[in-house]
């Protein structure tokens, strides 16, 4: 028989503490609808997405609701379009995000992944013409979010992608003033990006990947934080412990939702993402189980110890819960999503170089932060060159996902609404790196990554 | 045998568990186990059913007793079995 307390804390968990499955992500390959006719190819996809994804949406909330547990998103991320783009020469890409976005509407999913190109050695066919797509793309679209892989410990850092980069989030910006500049909020720079990512903006289906696959990304911020409340004089190694067994548990459930859905749509089960998402909502708050541990505020001196951890302790709780793991699987640290991060943000004691510091210790990077709207490009590039190098170094995932706040200055809010949330405009180094960005080339692949 | 975990909780009243058990019954869903205790005013009680007979879908009889528990006013949560033993057994 089932221990009612056991019982009880599961549903605990579940009401109080927002435990959730953020995701449930259909990884679908499109490699085999290219054609060099764009529309033939677009029709292609669209066929290809609706069917695979058909019964995507209704299978969530069945697993929703015989497990009482919320799914909060039915996501589908895809090959990387740049792939599939670069048969049909002197096409606009745009159109396949337009035939994505069709299928996100037929489907009833809340995104798709995978406007992406992967430049981190260099640009290859219809790579360059996706990128510069981009804006445009993002800014007529609503579900569509894209991705671009600049750098990685193998192959170093490709610096004219991340130039051009800095370029594309600015105008990806200026084209959605009006939208609280919504687009760069769909757009993540990566290095060592993920192939089986359930997580948006940065979901794409790798080449290495099956046809169609089941990846699914676990939540649960709140119940970390619940369960280091209940002891406040823990050593850290106990800290650590607990963090391990709470993640677990999130974990196993993940791996429950993930094979069910993979056993009822007929399609294999890839990864658990066994990722910290926080979203705004109170209690659901990464930088919270920080001053759990005992920081008086995110930010301050002790908050990179703290993260790395509690993202440490998080993979190995999470590990043995799980088949396979993989996508980002860490704490992520995105500033608007969360209200712990929020508050410090605005009070000024989480600034953009801690952040930057808490990138090395954590899962993914500069995630969803506002700064000024009059940020020059090469800015926007050099943090980007910055963050991959982080990511480059210590062979890990870095990202970069800034929101220039077009006519707003430092202090100021800038609203996304929904899971995005909200985010104070952050101050920026404003000396120039303009020369370094300019110079173009790639960054050497460093020594560590000479393995064989 | 496919067994659910339902949990009924909230304010104590006069048949709270004959409702329950009786839209358990409608459904043919066997009650096997129940533990029921009440505290301060508060009742708790979790209900084990074997599912493996249901009449209708299994989304049916948690639509019926969330409705019930809207009625009364007490929080009532219907689980498939798995949920709890995925999380709390290795």
């Amino acid at each position: 028989m089932l221990n009612k307390y056991d019982i009880l804390e599961t549903i605990r968990m579940i009401q109080d503490e927002c435990l959730d499955i953020r995701t449930i992500t259909m990884g679908i390959s499109l490699l085999d609808c290219i054609d060099p006719d764009i529309d033939k190819a677009c029709e292609k996809v669209y066929n290809k997405i609706t069917s695979k994804a058909e019964n995507l949406v209704s299978v969530g909330q069945k697993i929703e609701k015989e497990y009482g547990i919320p799914i909060i998103h039915k996501r589908i991320s895809v090959t990387p379009i740049a792939m599939i783009a670069a048969a049909c020469k002197g096409e606009s890409p745009v159109k396949f995000a337009l035939a994505l976005q069709k299928a996100a509407d037929t489907c009833g999913v809340n995104f798709i992944g995978g406007y992406s190109a992967l430049v981190q050695k260099g640009f290859s066919a219809g790579d360059i013409e996706l990128i510069k797509s981009i804006p445009e793309a993002l800014s007529i679209t609503e579900n569509i979010c894209s991705s671009v892989n600049v750098g990685s410990t193998r192959t170093g850092i490709n610096m004219d992608a991340v130039k051009l980069m800095g370029e594309i989030i600015k105008e990806s910006a200026l084209k959605t003033a009006d939208r609280n500049c919504i687009a760069p909020a769909k757009l993540v720079v990566f290095c060592n990006a993920p192939e089986d990512n359930p997580f948006m903006a940065g979901a794409f289906h790798g080449v290495g990947e099956p046809d169609c696959v089941i990846n699914v990304g676990v939540s649960g911020p709140g119940v970390v934080r619940s369960a280091l409340s209940k002891y406040p004089d823990a050593s850290i190694d106990e800290v650590a412990n607990i963090i391990k067994k709470t993640a677990f548990k999130i974990t196993r459930m993940g791996q429950l939702v993930g094979s069910k859905a993979s056993e009822m749509l007929g399609v294999p089960f890839g990864i658990v993402d066994l990722s910290l998402a926080p979203t705004p909502a109170v209690g659901d708050s990464v930088a919270h189980i920080l001053e759990t541990m005992g920081l008086e505020t995110c930010g301050t001196h002790g908050t990179t110890a703290a993260l790395a951890l509690l993202n440490d302790a998080v993979k190995k709780g999470g590990v043995m819960a799980s088949s396979h793991i993989g996508g980002l699987s860490g704490a992520f640290i995105p500033v608007s999503e969360d209200a712990g991060m929020i508050d410090a943000a605005i009070d000024g004691t989480l600034k953009l170089e801690k952040l930057e510091a808490m990138t090395a210790v954590c899962s993914v990077g500069l995630d969803m932060i506002a700064v000024p709207g009059d940020i020059t490009p090469a800015t926007i590039s050099a943090i980007i060159a910055d963050e991959a190098a982080i990511g480059m170094v210590n062979n890990k995932t870095t990202a970069v996902r800034l929101i220039p706040a077009i006519g707003k200055k430092e202090g100021d809010m800038l609203e996304f609404g929904g899971l995005l949330g909200s985010g104070p405009v952050m101050s920026v180094n404003n000396k120039s790196a303009e020369k370094f960005i300019s110079r173009g080339g790639r960054i050497p692949a460093p020594m560590h990554s000479i393995k064989n | 045998m496919m067994k659910a975990v339902i949990t009924v909780i909230g304010k104590d009243n006069v048949g709270i568990l004959n409702k329950v058990s009786g839209i358990c019954a409608e459904r043919h869903a066997n009650v096997i186990e129940v533990t029921q205790s009440v505290l301060h005013d508060m009742f708790a009680m979790i209900m084990l059913v074997d599912i493996s007979k249901l009449d209708g879908d299994f989304s049916e009889l948690v639509d019926k007793l969330n409705i019930l528990g809207e009625q009364l006013g007490l929080s009532i949560h219907t689980m498939h079995e798995d949920i709890f033993n995925s999380m709390h057994k290795i």
